[in-house]
């Protein structure tokens, strides 16, 4: 059995390697293979997949990156992952990458889309936004089309067609995938000491880095290491992060987060692979299934318009409750309009329903954890005391 | 003979350059930037002037065969007396200014004590300011107000200890009194003094005393002033007289190095790149943004955080062995992570050689911002006397641009100065 | 402050908000449903066609802005939770709320009754109204317009719009006013627009003359007041824009420049710029002075395109009405990609005869702002004509600093000035 340990260090080694050499070497192994970039926060993999591509996560450069050239495009009251992002592509660490998806996250990653194919004229580029309307008939059409209109750019980038076929055993695979991912969050709401939010975000990450079907087999060896690990029980507090959906906070922020006596139980770190809550039907047509599980079935996340003003914040009640977390953390990225703008609603929801809450901001490379673990210990200590 | 003046009104500090008509340089000042700038352009263009009459001494001096090989000294002579006679000037001020100061509640009925204190103590400091203006003296500022400054700390405390008068009688008043010194426009009859100088060094012969007095003779007339630098708007002069910081820092590294083409300056407040043509006409330039994160103010105020003098970081940050990531440029942030990365154990150096470069790479992308780096390239500012952050823009500009000549030049604090006089020449000359 | 000197155009214009805030603070009285809707994508017309008053949040931050209200406002949202870095003109509106919701007219705002999210080039427009939402619980209709990724609409996105209007907003339009849908009477105020957008156009495109009759952003944005709000659709627009053209007219005819507030007409024109984004508020005339004191005059900006390209050849359609709308919302300047952006900076640069290009970047307005750097560099290397970088934000006072900008444009103009006066010397 491979241990957590040997697990995570992997997963850790991909996660720091800002070259991207396992995804270079994967593009190596076979002549004519194209890898795909995408930004947070969802994009549809399968359709990647399906081409015979790889989907290549790129969530900003962390806080080991020094950030010249991207800098020099953003003002100071922008968030850092454009920057970032953009560090990664002038500098070269991206120059394998044949083609790169911007989803529909806010202005910012938006308008990254053009200063893309400015910069990177050569590089296949797709701002792809998802529907605001989630009735199958008008949201559903709409998306159907741009689904379509994504394979067949993915067609002509890879100059292979795309079966329904294809699609629907990449379809599969994923399937397989967030049904793995749903039971580590599950596995860590129910023996958080045993699966600590470090390793499972690392987890996560990396699998947004791998083949598919490579991160299946490591989630279910996680699975059987972490069950059978022997470590202590804290008497931690149980809480969920929200707002952490697109630049992501350093890993010492989230490790400063445990260290201050909280158990993550739940997060919306990175979304991507929990962005649909349920499998997408592998019979029938398989776009039109993608589509649906967007309208149908995913998660609520600020970058989505909430139809009914009841249902606003409900999303985030639920999975506190669910996995039994005492209170909510809303971390968010500074200059984050998604985040922040939908921060009142949130914790109002959130007050309404009795759920202890803080926020605080971050960016990726920030470099003072004191201020966020006192925060974050006062947090855990005012819940112990007072529930 | 005509002079053209530049003065460089900047946040800390205020430059002057005069030239002539052939663009070579005559003088130089420099002043502290006070709240009054009339004052502090006042004071910077006098400064010059006086160094403008030493450049004439030497003109004549060096022309008179037999002083051949001692005309450093005696113009070294000449400057330190003068100095002397200019500082016994301000003092008489500080004294008058220290006394009419001598009001106000907290002196009832000590007005007489304070008084005769205060005379103690500006006898002592005039006593003391031979030693301070001796040959070979190494003073710390050429300041009025930090030379003062310092001695009447020390004097003054041990005056009131003798006195049995709580020092802050004093000290008060002298706060008080010292901001209206320094805001006071400078003397005039520099040549006056510059005579009381010449007399002060003994009697001197023929052949050193009438080049001088030759030299004072020449009037000099402020034939055109030009100003620049961030308090410019507040220079008392008509708007035709007023050109850019960018366009005077462009000028100016170009009469410096004329194969300058990207200029970086690190200032106060702000952080500038700029392009210039082989004319030293500006291309294009960006500054900082409206946040000042990674300008000179950033250094100081991690001084003091640190509870150093500014001129101490970079020395330190030399000795690092293994730099620190400071991701943070924000002067606030700063401070929080300077002493988040203390209290982990890190070294001073290690961390100060992380935000030396922190500082850098916040310059590095203004200059990407604003084009790149071109061949030649001159690092200008206060920041470029700092060795530390010039071996890290050396560092970087290599990584990034190549091989690039970077000047530096020992002057460069008066380069806005220097393009201002340029502007001066061209408009009376063109 | 002297009161501004007033052409019979702004006088009109100064009736026409007069009257439609008026419709606004009496619905009470006349029954009259009011909707709250965004400046991009606005569908006046439409509204129209229920009998719906518009009211504009965005304008009312502009207003609030002007009277040097917004800051305490902006501060009243922050005290209530609401994040520093974000847009001012939500919190400039969501503050006017805590303190008591007076319109410029002195009276009350009443409640809206509908609040139609055309969600059109700006995300924080999603967000403003879920907030609003919150806080009136009324029905809110969104129409989502996609984006223009690839720099064109597609038949999909057009499809979508169309179908979102038949099935969403007019039955949700019908069912809070009580009026009928009427095809016909939608076609009658297309009609109405396309006329007045045939004048907007000339006027903005007199910026080629030298002098410039017009500033294209000072007084571009009164230019632009009745299409981009409550009017286009009207007959008051129709004859808003007639005048407004004989104005510029008489003053080509007498090669004049546009008057500035002070009243004087701004004849000496040194340079010529083109301005991308929105402009401050809150100092808006010492902001504008600090150009013409300069001698620049704006010849074309993108600002003046926010509601609608009229310049790039749309026109309301009433042979197609629904699609036209579909267009003309997918088209608004800031839906289009920064591919398209620099294109259109850089024509205007040529086109008008520019020295370069000023870029005003607006904190609050991502954007607008998020890339406007590389826009720069972009149009600076397609014209040759160097660019200018300056910051400020829409409503929050605090973010005005007249010292640092007086600063940045007067070392570019003084630039752009020598630079001349090389190339006159090396001619």
């Amino acid at each position: 059995m491979t241990s957590t340990a040997e697990i995570i260090d992997r997963c850790q080694a991909l996660f720091e390697d800002l070259n991207f050499s396992a995804a270079r070497a994967w593009k190596a192994a076979a002549p004519g293979r194209k890898v795909i970039g995408f930004l947070p926060v969802y994009a549809p993999l399968e359709m990647i997949h399906a081409a015979g591509c790889l989907p290549l996560g790129i969530f900003g450069g962390g806080d080991q990156m020094e950030v010249i050239h991207g800098d020099a495009y953003y003002q100071s009251y922008i968030c850092r992952i454009p920057r970032s992002t953009i560090e990664l592509g002038v500098t070269g660490r991206l120059d394998f990458v044949d083609g790169m998806i911007f989803p529909f996250v806010c202005d910012v990653i938006r308008n990254l889309s053009g200063i893309w194919k400015m910069m990177f004229p050569n590089v296949w580029s797709k701002f792809f936004d998802t529907p605001q309307n989630f009735d199958p008939e008008i949201g559903g059409n709409y998306y159907i089309h741009e689904l379509q209109e994504l394979r067949a750019g993915l067609e002509t980038l890879t100059g292979r067609k795309i079966t329904d076929d294809d699609l629907r055993r990449s379809i599969a695979l994923y399937n397989e995938n967030r049904r793995l991912v749903r039971e580590v969050y599950a596995f860590r709401a129910r023996e958080p000491w045993k699966a600590p939010t470090s390793e499972v975000y690392l987890l996560m990450r990396a699998g947004l880095m791998m083949d598919v079907a490579e991160h299946n087999r490591m989630l279910a060896d996680y699975l059987v290491a972490a069950a059978a690990s022997d470590r202590p029980q804290r008497d931690n507090v149980r809480v969920a992060v929200y707002g952490s959906f697109c630049e992501q906070p350093p890993l010492n922020l989230i490790k400063s987060i445990e260290m201050a006596g909280c158990y993550v139980v739940e997060d919306d770190y990175a979304l991507v692979n929990r962005f649909l809550t349920a499998d997408v039907p592998t019979d029938g047509d398989p776009v039109q299934a993608l589509a649906l599980a967007y309208l149908g079935q995913s998660v609520e996340t600020s970058c989505k318009y909430v139809p009914k003003e009841e249902d606003k914040g409900r999303f985030h009640v639920e999975q506190v409750r669910k996995a039994g977390a005492e209170g909510v953390i809303y971390a968010t990225p500074s200059f984050c309009d998604p985040a922040l703008l939908d921060r009142p609603m949130i914790c109002g929801r959130l007050k309404e329903a009795n759920i202890p809450h803080i926020a605080f901001k971050y960016a990726e490379n920030s470099g003072q954890m004191q201020p966020i673990r006192e925060q974050a210990g006062t947090f855990a200590d005012s819940i112990k005391l007072w529930s | 003979m005509q002079c053209f003046i530049g003065i460089d009104l900047g946040s800390t500090t205020t430059k002057a350059v005069v030239m002539d008509e052939n663009c070579h340089v005559l003088g130089r000042g420099i002043t502290n930037s006070r709240s009054n700038y009339d004052t502090a352009a006042a004071v910077s263009k006098q400064e010059a002037l006086v160094d403008t009459r030493l450049t004439l001494f030497r003109r004549g001096l060096g022309a008179v065969p037999e002083l051949a090989g001692s005309v450093d000294g005696i113009l070294g002579d000449l400057e330190r007396n003068f100095r002397h006679v200019q500082f016994l000037e301000q003092l008489d001020d500080l004294e008058r200014t220290c006394v009419a100061n001598i009001k106000g509640p907290r002196f009832v009925g000590r007005e007489k004590a304070v008084a005769e204190v205060l005379a103690e103590v500006f006898t002592r400091l005039r006593e003391h300011s031979a030693a301070l203006f001796a040959p070979g003296a190494k003073r710390k500022s050429d300041f009025f107000r930090d030379l003062a400054g310092a001695d009447f700390m020390q004097i003054g405390e041990v005056v009131c200890r003798e006195a049995g008068m709580p020092f802050e009688m004093i000290l008060n008043v002298y706060d008080k009194s010292i901001i209206e010194v320094e805001n006071r426009p400078p003397a005039g009859d520099m040549e006056g003094k510059f005579l009381r100088a010449l007399e002060k060094g003994g009697s001197l012969s023929d052949a050193i005393v009438r080049p001088v007095r030759d030299a004072l003779a020449i009037p000099l007339e402020e034939t055109y002033v030009v100003g620049t630098g961030y308090g410019r708007v507040r220079l008392p002069f008509p708007k035709e007289h007023i050109r850019s910081e960018i366009l005077c820092h462009g000028l100016g590294a170009h009469m410096m190095y004329p194969d300058t083409r990207t200029v970086l300056d690190i200032g106060g407040q702000d952080t500038k790149g700029i392009q210039v043509d082989p004319a030293g006409i500006v291309e294009n330039f960006q500054m900082n943004d409206r946040c000042a994160a990674g300008c000179g103010r950033y250094l100081g105020y991690i001084a003091d955080e640190m509870n150093m003098g500014l001129h101490e970081l970079g020395p330190l940050a030399m000795n690092s062995t293994k730099q620190v990531r400071i991701n943070s440029t924000c002067t606030v942030f700063a401070g929080a992570e300077l002493r988040d990365r203390l209290a982990l154990g890190e070294k001073r150096e290690d961390i100060l050689a992380g935000l030396h470069r922190a500082i850098i790479l916040r310059a590095m992308s203004i200059l990407s911002r604003a084009g790149g780096v071109k061949d030649q390239f001159t690092f200008t500012g206060g920041v470029a006397k700092n060795e530390a952050a010039v071996r890290e823009l050396r560092k970087l500009i290599k990584e990034n641009y190549g091989d690039v000549q970077i000047n530096i030049n020992p002057d460069s604090i008066y380069t806005g100065a220097l393009g201002g006089a340029t502007f001066a020449v061209r408009a009376v000359v063109n | 402050m002297s009161e501004a000197v007033k052409e019979n155009s702004m006088l009109l214009q100064k009736q026409m908000i007069a009257r439609n805030y008026e419709a606004i603070t009496s619905k009470h009285e006349t029954g009259r449903k009011v909707s709250s809707t965004f400046v991009p994508g606005n569908l006046n017309e439409l509204l129209m066609c229920f009998g719906i008053v518009n009211n504009l949040p965005e304008i009312n931050a502009i207003q609030n802005g002007m009277r040097k209200v917004s800051g305490s406002y902006i501060m009243e949202a922050e005290k209530g939770g609401h994040s520093e870095d974000v847009c001012t003109y939500v919190k400039a509106d969501i503050g006017m709320m805590g303190k008591g919701s007076i319109a410029p007219n002195g009276k009350p705002f009443p409640d809206p009754d509908v609040l139609l999210l055309s969600y059109t080039g700006c995300y924080t427009f999603m967000k403003w109204f879920e907030l609003l939402r919150a806080e009136y619980k009324c029905p809110t209709l969104m129409l989502h317009v996609p984006y223009e990724g690839d720099g064109h609409s597609t038949k999909n996105m057009r499809d979508y719009i169309v179908k979102q209007l038949k099935e969403v907003v007019i039955p949700g339009l019908e069912q809070v006013s009580g009026v009928k849908f009427d095809i016909d009477r939608l076609r009658e105020y297309l009609r109405n627009s396309a006329k007045a957008e045939d004048d907007l156009v000339w006027c903005l495109e007199q910026g080629k003359h030298k002098p410039s009759p017009i500033d294209a952003y000072f007084g571009g944005v009164y230019y632009i007041g009745p299409i981009f709000t409550a009017f286009r659709g009207t007959t008051d627009a129709v004859e808003y824009y007639t005048e407004l053209r004989k104005e510029v007219q008489a003053r080509i005819d007498n090669k004049l420049g546009p008057l500035t507030p002070d009243g004087t007409s701004f004849n000496e024109q040194k340079y010529r710029l083109v301005v991308e984004g929105p402009p401050n508020w809150t100092n808006f005339r010492e902001f504008w002075k600090m150009f013409y004191d300069e001698g620049a005059v704006v010849v074309a900006s993108s600002y003046t395109k926010v509601g609608g390209m009229y310049d790039q050849g749309f026109r309301h359609d009433p042979d197609n009405p629904l699609e036209s709308l579909a267009d003309y919302c997918l088209g608004c300047y800031t839906n289009r990609n920064l591919p398209t952006r620099v294109d259109i900076l850089a024509k205007y640069v040529e086109e008008y005869e520019a020295d370069g290009l000023l870029i005003n970047s607006i904190k609050s307005c991502n954007s607008f702002s998020a890339g406007q750097l590389m826009i720069m560099k972009e149009v600076e290397r397609r014209t040759g004509k160097p660019g200018a970088f300056i910051e400020t934000d829409l409503v929050d006072p605090r973010y005005f600093s007249a010292a640092n900008i007086k600063n940045r444009l007067e070392s570019y103009f003084q630039m752009i000035e020598q630079k001349r006066r090389g190339a006159s010397k090396a001619a």
